[in-house]
Protein backbone atom coordinates (compact mmCIF):
# COMPACT_ATOMS: atom_id res chain seq x y z
CA UNK A 1 0.00 0.00 0.00
CA UNK A 2 1.28 3.45 -0.88
CA UNK A 3 2.43 5.31 2.21
CA UNK A 4 3.38 2.39 4.44
CA UNK A 5 7.08 2.90 3.67
CA UNK A 6 6.90 6.53 4.71
CA UNK A 7 5.03 5.64 7.91
CA UNK A 8 7.59 2.95 8.77
CA UNK A 9 10.38 5.50 8.32
CA UNK A 10 8.55 7.96 10.59
CA UNK A 11 8.40 5.20 13.20
CA UNK A 12 12.20 5.02 13.11
CA UNK A 13 12.60 8.77 13.55
CA UNK A 14 10.06 8.76 16.38
CA UNK A 15 11.92 5.99 18.17
CA UNK A 16 15.19 7.91 17.81
CA UNK A 17 13.49 10.99 19.23
CA UNK A 18 12.13 9.06 22.21
CA UNK A 19 15.43 7.40 23.07
CA UNK A 20 17.25 10.71 23.49
CA UNK A 21 15.35 11.21 26.77
CA UNK A 22 16.01 9.22 29.95
CA UNK A 23 12.28 8.47 30.34
CA UNK A 24 12.23 7.32 26.72
CA UNK A 25 15.06 4.88 27.26
CA UNK A 26 13.31 3.58 30.39
CA UNK A 27 10.11 3.14 28.42
CA UNK A 28 11.88 1.27 25.60
CA UNK A 29 13.56 -0.98 28.18
CA UNK A 30 10.16 -1.68 29.66
CA UNK A 31 8.79 -2.60 26.24
CA UNK A 32 11.93 -4.71 25.55
CA UNK A 33 12.81 -2.70 22.42
CA UNK A 34 16.61 -2.47 21.98
CA UNK A 35 17.79 1.14 22.06
CA UNK A 36 21.56 1.33 21.71
CA UNK A 37 21.79 5.05 21.00
CA UNK A 38 20.52 7.94 23.05
CA UNK A 39 22.47 11.19 23.25
CA UNK A 40 25.72 10.86 21.31
CA UNK A 41 26.98 14.45 21.15
CA UNK A 42 28.81 16.59 23.70
CA UNK A 43 28.51 20.36 24.09
CA UNK A 44 32.04 21.14 23.08
CA UNK A 45 33.50 24.17 24.82
CA UNK A 46 31.93 23.11 28.16
CA UNK A 47 32.44 19.36 27.82
CA UNK A 48 35.38 17.85 25.98
CA UNK A 49 35.41 14.65 24.02
CA UNK A 50 37.28 11.78 25.67
CA UNK A 51 40.13 10.78 23.38
CA UNK A 52 41.85 7.43 23.26
CA UNK A 53 45.43 7.18 24.46
CA UNK A 54 47.04 7.22 21.03
CA UNK A 55 45.25 10.43 19.99
CA UNK A 56 47.85 12.65 18.36
CA UNK A 57 47.80 16.24 17.35
CA UNK A 58 51.02 18.24 17.48
CA UNK A 59 54.61 17.31 18.39
CA UNK A 60 56.46 18.39 21.53
CA UNK A 61 60.06 17.99 22.69
CA UNK A 62 60.79 15.77 25.67
CA UNK A 63 63.28 16.69 28.41
CA UNK A 64 64.41 14.67 31.42
CA UNK A 65 64.32 16.34 34.89
CA UNK A 66 65.29 19.91 33.90
CA UNK A 67 64.36 21.83 30.74
CA UNK A 68 68.03 22.22 29.71
CA UNK A 69 68.43 18.42 29.60
CA UNK A 70 66.82 17.98 26.19
CA UNK A 71 66.83 14.61 24.48
CA UNK A 72 67.06 16.33 21.09
CA UNK A 73 70.59 16.51 19.65
CA UNK A 74 69.67 18.64 16.61
CA UNK A 75 70.49 15.84 14.15
CA UNK A 76 67.84 17.20 11.76
CA UNK A 77 66.47 13.81 10.71
CA UNK A 78 62.88 14.88 11.48
CA UNK A 79 63.46 18.10 9.54
CA UNK A 80 64.43 16.06 6.46
CA UNK A 81 61.68 13.49 6.78
CA UNK A 82 58.77 15.79 7.63
CA UNK A 83 56.51 15.46 4.55
CA UNK A 84 55.24 19.07 4.52
CA UNK A 85 58.63 20.37 5.78
CA UNK A 86 57.30 22.29 8.77
CA UNK A 87 60.25 21.74 11.14
CA UNK A 88 63.21 24.12 11.24
CA UNK A 89 66.29 23.29 13.33
CA UNK A 90 69.62 25.08 13.87
CA UNK A 91 72.27 23.56 16.14
CA UNK A 92 73.69 25.53 19.08
CA UNK A 93 77.25 26.60 18.17
CA UNK A 94 79.89 28.74 19.82
CA UNK A 95 81.74 31.71 18.29
CA UNK A 96 84.21 29.44 16.47
CA UNK A 97 81.38 27.45 14.87
CA UNK A 98 81.91 24.34 17.00
CA UNK A 99 78.84 22.55 18.39
CA UNK A 100 78.13 23.37 22.04
CA UNK A 101 77.59 20.34 24.24
CA UNK A 102 75.44 20.04 27.34
CA UNK A 103 75.08 16.79 29.31
CA UNK A 104 77.39 15.20 26.72
CA UNK A 105 75.07 16.01 23.80
CA UNK A 106 74.73 18.65 21.15
CA UNK A 107 71.53 20.64 21.38
CA UNK A 108 69.32 22.77 19.15
CA UNK A 109 69.57 26.57 19.28
CA UNK A 110 66.44 27.02 17.18
CA UNK A 111 63.71 24.40 16.96
CA UNK A 112 60.57 25.74 15.29
CA UNK A 113 57.47 23.87 14.16
CA UNK A 114 54.83 25.59 12.10
CA UNK A 115 51.39 24.67 13.47
CA UNK A 116 49.57 25.74 10.35
CA UNK A 117 51.67 23.48 8.10
CA UNK A 118 51.99 20.43 10.37
CA UNK A 119 49.60 17.67 9.31
CA UNK A 120 49.84 15.53 12.47
CA UNK A 121 51.20 12.52 10.61
CA UNK A 122 53.58 11.37 13.39
CA UNK A 123 56.46 10.60 10.99
CA UNK A 124 58.84 12.80 13.04
CA UNK A 125 58.16 10.57 16.06
CA UNK A 126 58.74 7.40 14.05
CA UNK A 127 62.08 8.53 12.61
CA UNK A 128 63.60 10.08 15.76
CA UNK A 129 66.43 7.78 16.93
CA UNK A 130 66.55 9.44 20.38
CA UNK A 131 62.81 9.41 21.25
CA UNK A 132 63.17 13.16 21.67
CA UNK A 133 59.96 14.20 19.94
CA UNK A 134 56.48 12.91 20.79
CA UNK A 135 52.90 13.76 19.89
CA UNK A 136 50.83 15.92 22.23
CA UNK A 137 47.05 15.72 22.70
CA UNK A 138 46.53 19.47 23.09
CA UNK A 139 44.49 20.61 20.07
CA UNK A 140 43.36 24.12 20.97
CA UNK A 141 46.21 25.95 19.29
CA UNK A 142 44.32 28.67 17.46
CA UNK A 143 45.95 32.09 17.29
CA UNK A 144 45.67 35.33 15.39
CA UNK A 145 49.15 36.01 14.04
CA UNK A 146 50.39 33.84 11.22
CA UNK A 147 54.00 33.88 12.42
CA UNK A 148 53.71 35.18 16.02
CA UNK A 149 51.15 32.58 17.16
CA UNK A 150 51.29 29.76 14.64
CA UNK A 151 55.03 29.06 14.68
CA UNK A 152 55.96 27.26 17.91
CA UNK A 153 59.47 27.90 19.22
CA UNK A 154 61.70 25.65 21.29
CA UNK A 155 60.61 27.02 24.67
CA UNK A 156 56.93 26.54 23.78
CA UNK A 157 57.53 22.96 22.62
CA UNK A 158 59.32 21.72 25.75
CA UNK A 159 57.49 19.18 27.92
CA UNK A 160 58.84 17.00 30.70
CA UNK A 161 59.00 13.22 30.50
CA UNK A 162 56.52 13.12 33.41
CA UNK A 163 54.01 14.93 31.24
CA UNK A 164 54.54 12.35 28.52
CA UNK A 165 54.07 9.53 31.01
CA UNK A 166 50.90 11.17 32.20
CA UNK A 167 49.24 11.64 28.79
CA UNK A 168 50.39 8.40 27.15
CA UNK A 169 51.29 5.86 29.86
CA UNK A 170 51.64 2.82 27.59
CA UNK A 171 53.76 4.49 24.93
CA UNK A 172 55.91 6.31 27.51
CA UNK A 173 56.60 3.05 29.34
CA UNK A 174 57.81 1.45 26.09
CA UNK A 175 60.05 4.45 25.35
CA UNK A 176 61.46 4.46 28.92
CA UNK A 177 62.28 0.75 28.67
CA UNK A 178 64.00 1.27 25.33
CA UNK A 179 66.05 4.21 26.63
CA UNK A 180 67.02 2.31 29.80
CA UNK A 181 68.23 -0.63 27.69
CA UNK A 182 70.23 1.76 25.51
CA UNK A 183 71.80 3.44 28.54
CA UNK A 184 72.71 0.05 30.06
CA UNK A 185 74.32 -0.99 26.79
CA UNK A 186 76.28 2.27 26.57
CA UNK A 187 77.48 1.85 30.19
CA UNK A 188 78.57 -1.74 29.45
CA UNK A 189 80.54 -0.73 26.35
CA UNK A 190 82.13 2.18 28.28
CA UNK A 191 83.26 -0.25 30.97
CA UNK A 192 85.04 -2.40 28.36
CA UNK A 193 86.58 0.15 25.98
CA UNK A 194 88.82 -2.41 24.22
CA UNK A 195 85.86 -4.26 22.63
CA UNK A 196 84.11 -2.67 19.64
CA UNK A 197 80.64 -1.33 20.43
CA UNK A 198 77.79 -3.49 19.18
CA UNK A 199 75.90 -1.85 16.37
CA UNK B 1 22.64 33.05 -30.31
CA UNK B 2 21.43 29.75 -28.89
CA UNK B 3 19.23 27.46 -31.03
CA UNK B 4 15.60 28.06 -30.42
CA UNK B 5 13.19 25.43 -29.13
CA UNK B 6 9.44 25.51 -29.24
CA UNK B 7 7.44 24.50 -26.20
CA UNK B 8 4.09 26.07 -26.99
CA UNK B 9 2.82 27.37 -30.33
CA UNK B 10 4.02 30.86 -30.90
CA UNK B 11 6.27 30.95 -27.88
CA UNK B 12 10.04 30.86 -28.48
CA UNK B 13 12.36 29.64 -25.75
CA UNK B 14 16.11 29.38 -25.56
CA UNK B 15 18.53 26.94 -24.05
CA UNK B 16 20.00 28.32 -20.85
CA UNK B 17 23.48 27.67 -19.56
CA UNK B 18 23.70 27.36 -15.78
CA UNK B 19 26.74 26.92 -13.56
CA UNK B 20 26.23 24.54 -10.66
CA UNK B 21 29.14 25.19 -8.37
CA UNK B 22 32.10 25.42 -7.90
CA UNK B 23 30.94 26.37 -4.42
CA UNK B 24 27.62 24.65 -4.05
CA UNK B 25 26.27 22.58 -1.14
CA UNK B 26 25.42 19.62 -3.35
CA UNK B 27 28.62 19.37 -5.37
CA UNK B 28 30.46 17.43 -2.64
CA UNK B 29 33.46 19.71 -2.61
CA UNK B 30 34.69 22.21 -5.13
CA UNK B 31 33.28 21.06 -8.44
CA UNK B 32 31.45 22.77 -11.28
CA UNK B 33 28.82 21.39 -13.62
CA UNK B 34 28.02 23.54 -16.63
CA UNK B 35 24.49 22.46 -17.42
CA UNK B 36 22.66 23.50 -20.58
CA UNK B 37 18.99 23.51 -19.75
CA UNK B 38 15.85 23.35 -21.81
CA UNK B 39 13.37 24.47 -19.20
CA UNK B 40 14.13 22.06 -16.36
CA UNK B 41 15.60 19.35 -18.57
CA UNK B 42 19.32 18.86 -19.01
CA UNK B 43 20.42 18.86 -22.63
CA UNK B 44 24.17 19.08 -22.12
CA UNK B 45 26.38 18.82 -19.06
CA UNK B 46 30.06 19.51 -18.74
CA UNK B 47 31.89 18.65 -15.52
CA UNK B 48 34.73 21.03 -14.64
CA UNK B 49 37.23 19.79 -12.10
CA UNK B 50 40.67 20.71 -10.83
CA UNK B 51 39.73 23.26 -8.17
CA UNK B 52 41.17 21.02 -5.47
CA UNK B 53 44.39 20.06 -7.27
CA UNK B 54 47.17 19.64 -4.71
CA UNK B 55 49.87 18.19 -6.90
CA UNK B 56 50.34 15.10 -4.77
CA UNK B 57 51.95 12.98 -7.51
CA UNK B 58 54.54 15.63 -8.35
CA UNK B 59 55.30 16.33 -4.68
CA UNK B 60 56.02 12.64 -4.21
CA UNK B 61 58.35 12.56 -7.21
CA UNK B 62 60.09 15.79 -6.20
CA UNK B 63 61.42 14.69 -2.84
CA UNK B 64 59.23 12.55 -0.63
CA UNK B 65 60.34 9.15 0.49
CA UNK B 66 58.02 6.20 0.00
CA UNK B 67 56.91 6.45 3.63
CA UNK B 68 56.51 10.21 3.29
CA UNK B 69 53.76 9.59 0.71
CA UNK B 70 51.50 7.90 3.27
CA UNK B 71 50.16 11.02 5.02
CA UNK B 72 49.26 12.42 1.60
CA UNK B 73 47.31 9.29 0.64
CA UNK B 74 45.17 9.86 3.76
CA UNK B 75 44.10 13.10 2.16
CA UNK B 76 43.13 11.62 -1.21
CA UNK B 77 39.81 10.27 -0.09
CA UNK B 78 39.25 11.59 3.39
CA UNK B 79 36.51 9.04 4.10
CA UNK B 80 38.76 6.10 3.33
CA UNK B 81 42.24 6.83 4.66
CA UNK B 82 42.85 3.22 5.61
CA UNK B 83 42.17 1.81 2.15
CA UNK B 84 44.27 4.51 0.49
CA UNK B 85 47.17 3.56 2.79
CA UNK B 86 46.57 -0.09 1.95
CA UNK B 87 46.69 0.55 -1.80
CA UNK B 88 50.06 2.29 -1.59
CA UNK B 89 51.39 -0.40 0.76
CA UNK B 90 50.46 -3.14 -1.67
CA UNK B 91 52.17 -1.30 -4.54
CA UNK B 92 55.35 -0.83 -2.47
CA UNK B 93 55.30 -4.48 -1.38
CA UNK B 94 55.09 -5.55 -5.01
CA UNK B 95 57.89 -3.19 -5.94
CA UNK B 96 60.27 -4.28 -3.20
CA UNK B 97 59.07 -7.85 -2.61
CA UNK B 98 58.10 -7.42 1.05
CA UNK B 99 56.27 -10.19 2.89
CA UNK B 100 53.36 -9.19 5.12
CA UNK B 101 53.04 -10.57 8.63
CA UNK B 102 50.03 -12.77 9.33
CA UNK B 103 48.53 -10.58 12.05
CA UNK B 104 49.25 -7.51 9.96
CA UNK B 105 47.16 -8.94 7.13
CA UNK B 106 44.20 -9.49 9.43
CA UNK B 107 44.44 -6.02 10.94
CA UNK B 108 44.51 -4.54 7.45
CA UNK B 109 41.41 -6.45 6.40
CA UNK B 110 39.57 -5.34 9.54
CA UNK B 111 40.51 -1.72 8.88
CA UNK B 112 39.65 -1.91 5.18
CA UNK B 113 36.21 -3.37 5.82
CA UNK B 114 35.50 -0.87 8.59
CA UNK B 115 36.42 1.81 6.07
CA UNK B 116 33.91 0.35 3.62
CA UNK B 117 31.24 0.62 6.31
CA UNK B 118 32.21 4.24 6.98
CA UNK B 119 32.15 5.18 3.32
CA UNK B 120 28.92 3.47 2.33
CA UNK B 121 27.10 4.68 5.43
CA UNK B 122 28.20 8.26 4.87
CA UNK B 123 27.51 8.29 1.14
CA UNK B 124 24.00 6.98 1.68
CA UNK B 125 23.42 9.79 4.14
CA UNK B 126 24.74 12.36 1.68
CA UNK B 127 22.63 10.94 -1.14
CA UNK B 128 19.53 11.48 0.97
CA UNK B 129 20.73 14.96 1.86
CA UNK B 130 20.99 15.77 -1.85
CA UNK B 131 17.50 14.41 -2.31
CA UNK B 132 16.16 16.99 0.12
CA UNK B 133 15.88 14.90 3.29
CA UNK B 134 17.93 17.43 5.22
CA UNK B 135 19.65 16.15 8.28
CA UNK B 136 17.89 13.07 9.52
CA UNK B 137 19.36 10.20 7.44
CA UNK B 138 22.74 11.93 7.24
CA UNK B 139 22.94 12.35 11.01
CA UNK B 140 21.92 8.75 11.64
CA UNK B 141 24.71 7.74 9.26
CA UNK B 142 27.21 10.03 10.97
CA UNK B 143 26.24 8.70 14.40
CA UNK B 144 27.36 5.23 13.30
CA UNK B 145 30.37 6.56 11.40
CA UNK B 146 31.52 8.26 14.58
CA UNK B 147 31.70 4.91 16.39
CA UNK B 148 33.99 3.50 13.71
CA UNK B 149 36.12 6.64 13.68
CA UNK B 150 36.59 6.20 17.44
CA UNK B 151 38.01 2.76 16.70
CA UNK B 152 40.36 4.26 14.10
CA UNK B 153 41.50 6.82 16.65
CA UNK B 154 42.11 4.07 19.16
CA UNK B 155 44.37 2.16 16.78
CA UNK B 156 46.10 4.90 14.82
CA UNK B 157 45.76 8.07 16.89
CA UNK B 158 43.70 9.96 14.34
CA UNK B 159 40.08 9.68 13.33
CA UNK B 160 40.34 10.43 9.65
CA UNK B 161 43.99 10.95 8.69
CA UNK B 162 45.04 7.56 10.02
CA UNK B 163 48.47 6.99 8.40
CA UNK B 164 48.37 3.50 9.88
CA UNK B 165 49.01 0.83 7.24
CA UNK B 166 52.66 0.31 6.30
CA UNK B 167 54.49 -1.95 3.85
CA UNK B 168 54.74 -5.30 5.59
CA UNK B 169 51.84 -4.78 7.99
CA UNK B 170 50.73 -1.85 10.08
CA UNK B 171 52.58 0.87 12.00
CA UNK B 172 51.87 -0.43 15.48
CA UNK B 173 49.86 -3.24 16.97
CA UNK B 174 46.24 -2.86 18.03
CA UNK B 175 45.82 -1.37 21.52
CA UNK B 176 44.35 -3.38 24.38
CA UNK B 177 40.57 -3.55 24.21
CA UNK B 178 40.31 -2.82 20.51
CA UNK B 179 39.10 -6.26 19.47
CA UNK B 180 36.34 -6.29 22.08
CA UNK B 181 35.08 -2.85 21.08
CA UNK B 182 35.26 -3.72 17.41
CA UNK B 183 33.36 -6.96 18.01
CA UNK B 184 30.63 -5.09 19.87
CA UNK B 185 30.35 -2.59 17.01
CA UNK B 186 30.23 -5.28 14.34
CA UNK B 187 27.58 -7.21 16.29
CA UNK B 188 25.44 -4.09 16.63
CA UNK B 189 25.82 -2.85 13.05
CA UNK B 190 23.19 -5.09 11.39
CA UNK B 191 20.59 -3.60 13.74
CA UNK B 192 21.51 -0.12 12.55
CA UNK B 193 21.33 -1.26 8.94
CA UNK B 194 17.87 -2.75 9.53
CA UNK B 195 16.76 0.54 11.03
CA UNK B 196 18.35 2.52 8.20
CA UNK B 197 16.63 0.34 5.64
CA UNK B 198 13.28 0.66 7.43
CA UNK B 199 13.77 4.40 7.13
CA UNK B 200 14.83 4.43 3.48
CA UNK B 201 14.48 1.33 1.33
CA UNK B 202 10.70 1.07 1.18
CA UNK B 203 10.08 4.80 1.36
CA UNK B 204 7.85 5.69 -1.58
CA UNK B 205 9.32 9.16 -2.04
CA UNK B 206 12.83 7.76 -2.35
CA UNK B 207 11.65 5.11 -4.81
CA UNK B 208 9.94 7.77 -6.91
CA UNK B 209 13.01 9.96 -6.95
CA UNK B 210 15.60 7.27 -7.64
CA UNK B 211 14.13 4.38 -9.61
CA UNK B 212 14.90 4.61 -13.34
CA UNK B 213 16.84 7.83 -12.72
CA UNK B 214 20.38 7.96 -14.08
CA UNK B 215 20.43 4.50 -15.62
CA UNK B 216 23.95 3.31 -16.43
CA UNK B 217 23.82 0.46 -18.97
CA UNK B 218 26.20 -2.40 -18.37
CA UNK B 219 27.94 -1.93 -21.75
CA UNK B 220 28.61 1.76 -21.12
CA UNK B 221 29.84 1.05 -17.61
CA UNK B 222 32.39 -1.43 -18.94
CA UNK B 223 33.43 0.84 -21.82
CA UNK B 224 34.01 3.78 -19.50
CA UNK B 225 35.99 1.52 -17.09
CA UNK B 226 33.67 2.26 -14.21
CA UNK B 227 34.53 0.23 -11.11
CA UNK B 228 33.23 -0.36 -7.64
CA UNK B 229 29.61 -0.41 -6.44
CA UNK B 230 28.61 1.68 -9.45
CA UNK B 231 29.68 -1.06 -11.88
CA UNK B 232 28.16 -3.81 -9.80
CA UNK B 233 24.86 -1.90 -9.63
CA UNK B 234 24.75 -2.21 -13.42
CA UNK B 235 24.88 -5.99 -13.06
CA UNK B 236 28.56 -6.59 -13.86
CA UNK B 237 30.17 -9.06 -11.47
CA UNK B 238 33.60 -7.51 -10.99
CA UNK B 239 35.11 -7.12 -7.55
CA UNK B 240 38.88 -6.94 -7.25
CA UNK B 241 38.70 -8.68 -3.88
CA UNK B 242 37.43 -11.71 -5.82
CA UNK B 243 39.22 -11.17 -9.15
CA UNK B 244 42.73 -10.52 -7.80
CA UNK B 245 42.25 -12.17 -4.44
CA UNK B 246 44.82 -9.78 -2.98
CA UNK B 247 45.85 -9.87 0.67
CA UNK B 248 43.93 -12.67 2.42
CA UNK B 249 40.47 -12.08 0.94
CA UNK B 250 40.25 -15.62 -0.57
CA UNK B 251 40.08 -16.97 2.99
CA UNK B 252 36.77 -15.28 3.71
CA UNK B 253 33.32 -16.31 2.54
CA UNK B 254 31.39 -13.37 1.16
CA UNK B 255 29.15 -12.62 -1.80
CA UNK B 256 29.36 -9.83 -4.35
CA UNK B 257 25.97 -8.08 -4.44
CA UNK B 258 24.77 -7.09 -7.90
CA UNK B 259 22.15 -4.65 -9.12
CA UNK B 260 19.88 -5.16 -12.10
CA UNK B 261 19.42 -2.06 -14.26
CA UNK B 262 21.98 0.32 -12.78
CA UNK B 263 19.76 3.20 -11.73
CA UNK B 264 20.29 5.41 -8.69
CA UNK B 265 18.19 3.09 -6.51
CA UNK B 266 20.35 0.11 -7.48
CA UNK B 267 23.48 2.03 -6.62
CA UNK B 268 22.01 2.88 -3.22
CA UNK B 269 20.86 -0.68 -2.56
CA UNK B 270 24.09 -2.37 -3.69
CA UNK B 271 25.93 -0.28 -1.09
CA UNK B 272 23.57 -1.40 1.65
CA UNK B 273 24.08 -5.04 0.64
CA UNK B 274 27.84 -4.56 0.47
CA UNK B 275 27.85 -3.32 4.04
CA UNK B 276 26.12 -6.53 5.10
CA UNK B 277 28.82 -8.54 3.31
CA UNK B 278 31.53 -6.43 4.97
CA UNK B 279 30.06 -7.33 8.34
CA UNK B 280 30.37 -11.01 7.42
CA UNK B 281 34.05 -10.51 6.53
CA UNK B 282 34.64 -8.60 9.76
CA UNK B 283 33.04 -11.35 11.85
CA UNK B 284 35.30 -13.95 10.26
CA UNK B 285 38.44 -11.79 10.48
CA UNK B 286 37.85 -10.95 14.15
CA UNK B 287 37.35 -14.62 14.95
CA UNK B 288 40.50 -15.75 13.15
CA UNK B 289 42.74 -12.82 14.19
CA UNK B 290 46.07 -14.37 15.27
CA UNK B 291 47.42 -13.69 18.74
CA UNK B 292 49.54 -10.60 19.33
CA UNK B 293 53.21 -11.07 18.55
CA UNK B 294 56.09 -8.92 19.83
CA UNK B 295 56.65 -7.29 16.46
CA UNK B 296 53.78 -6.80 14.13
CA UNK B 297 55.68 -6.04 10.94
CA UNK B 298 59.43 -5.97 11.61
CA UNK B 299 60.28 -4.97 8.07
CA UNK B 300 57.60 -2.29 7.80
CA UNK B 301 58.54 -0.81 11.15
CA UNK B 302 62.18 -0.77 10.15
CA UNK B 303 61.32 1.09 6.95
CA UNK B 304 59.24 3.56 8.95
CA UNK B 305 62.14 4.22 11.33
CA UNK B 306 64.61 5.11 8.57
CA UNK B 307 62.81 5.99 5.34
CA UNK B 308 66.00 7.14 3.58
CA UNK B 309 67.55 3.68 3.79
CA UNK B 310 64.63 2.08 1.96
CA UNK B 311 65.67 1.82 -1.67
CA UNK B 312 63.53 -0.55 -3.73
CA UNK B 313 65.26 -2.20 -6.71
CA UNK B 314 64.88 -0.61 -10.15
CA UNK B 315 61.60 -1.48 -11.77
CA UNK B 316 57.91 -0.68 -11.68
CA UNK B 317 54.82 -2.06 -9.98
CA UNK B 318 51.09 -1.49 -10.10
CA UNK B 319 49.20 -2.31 -6.94
CA UNK B 320 45.44 -2.15 -6.90
CA UNK B 321 42.72 -2.75 -4.35
CA UNK B 322 38.96 -2.64 -4.20
CA UNK B 323 38.54 0.65 -2.38
CA UNK B 324 34.97 1.49 -1.28
CA UNK B 325 34.61 3.70 -4.34
CA UNK B 326 36.15 1.36 -6.91
CA UNK B 327 39.52 0.29 -8.19
CA UNK B 328 42.22 2.31 -6.46
CA UNK B 329 45.58 1.74 -8.12
CA UNK B 330 49.06 3.03 -7.44
CA UNK B 331 51.67 2.87 -10.19
CA UNK B 332 55.23 3.25 -8.96
CA UNK B 333 58.48 3.41 -10.91
CA UNK B 334 61.68 3.10 -8.92
CA UNK B 335 65.12 4.16 -10.11
CA UNK B 336 66.80 2.70 -7.06
CA UNK B 337 66.76 5.93 -5.03
CA UNK B 338 64.75 6.57 -1.82
CA UNK B 339 62.21 8.62 -3.80
CA UNK B 340 59.75 7.26 -6.34
CA UNK B 341 60.79 8.18 -9.89
CA UNK B 342 57.20 8.09 -11.10
CA UNK B 343 54.13 7.93 -8.93
CA UNK B 344 50.65 7.74 -10.38
CA UNK B 345 47.28 7.18 -8.78
CA UNK B 346 44.33 5.63 -10.57
CA UNK B 347 41.58 7.29 -8.60
CA UNK B 348 38.14 5.63 -8.76
CA UNK B 349 36.24 8.86 -8.10
CA UNK B 350 37.80 10.54 -11.12
CA UNK B 351 37.07 7.74 -13.56
CA UNK B 352 33.56 7.09 -12.26
CA UNK B 353 32.80 10.77 -12.74
CA UNK B 354 33.42 10.61 -16.51
CA UNK B 355 29.95 9.16 -17.23
CA UNK B 356 28.15 11.97 -15.42
CA UNK B 357 26.86 13.55 -18.63
CA UNK B 358 25.52 10.25 -20.01
CA UNK B 359 23.63 9.63 -16.79
CA UNK B 360 22.13 13.11 -16.55
CA UNK B 361 20.94 13.74 -20.13
CA UNK B 362 17.18 14.06 -20.35
CA UNK B 363 16.70 14.30 -16.60
CA UNK B 364 15.70 17.29 -14.52
CA UNK B 365 18.17 19.52 -12.65
CA UNK B 366 17.12 18.05 -9.28
CA UNK B 367 17.84 14.55 -10.63
CA UNK B 368 21.34 15.58 -11.73
CA UNK B 369 22.11 16.44 -8.12
CA UNK B 370 20.96 12.99 -6.96
CA UNK B 371 22.90 11.26 -9.74
CA UNK B 372 26.07 13.07 -8.71
CA UNK B 373 25.46 12.00 -5.13
CA UNK B 374 24.94 8.38 -6.16
CA UNK B 375 28.23 8.25 -8.10
CA UNK B 376 29.99 8.76 -4.77
CA UNK B 377 32.91 11.06 -5.41
CA UNK B 378 35.32 12.83 -3.13
CA UNK B 379 36.76 15.82 -4.91
CA UNK B 380 40.11 15.55 -3.16
CA UNK B 381 40.55 12.21 -4.88
CA UNK B 382 39.25 13.44 -8.23
CA UNK B 383 41.76 16.29 -8.44
CA UNK B 384 44.56 14.84 -6.31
Amino acid sequence: MIGTGVLKGMGVTFKTFVETYPWGRALLRLLRIPSPNGVVTVEYPDVKQQHSERFRYFPFLVYDQTPDNLRCVACRICEQECPPACIHIIMEKDAQGRPVKAHGRTLPNIFDIDTSVCMSCRICVDVCPFDAIEMDRQYELAGEGRFEDMVMHKDQLLRSNEYFQQIKPTEAATVDRRLAAKAAKAAASAAKPSEPAAS
Amino acid sequence: MQPKTETAPGMGTELLEVNLGPQHPSTHGVFRMIATLDGETIRKLKPVMGYMHRNHEQIAEAGLTYIGCFPYTDRLDYFCAMTSNLGLSIAIEKLAGIEVSERGEYIRIIMAELTRLVNHTAVTGFLLNDMGAFGTPLLYAFREREKILDLFEMASGSRMMCNYVRPGGVREDLPAGFVERCQALVDGYPRFLDEFEALLTTNEIIQQRTQRVGVLPKALAVDASITGPMLRASGMNYDIRKVDGYSIYPRFAFKVPLGTIGDTYDRYYVRILEMRESIKILQQALKELPQASPSISPKGQAIGKAPRTFRPPKGDAYGRIEAPKGELGFYLVSDGSPQPYRYHIRAPSFINLTVLEDLCLGHKVADAIIILGSIDIVLCEVDR
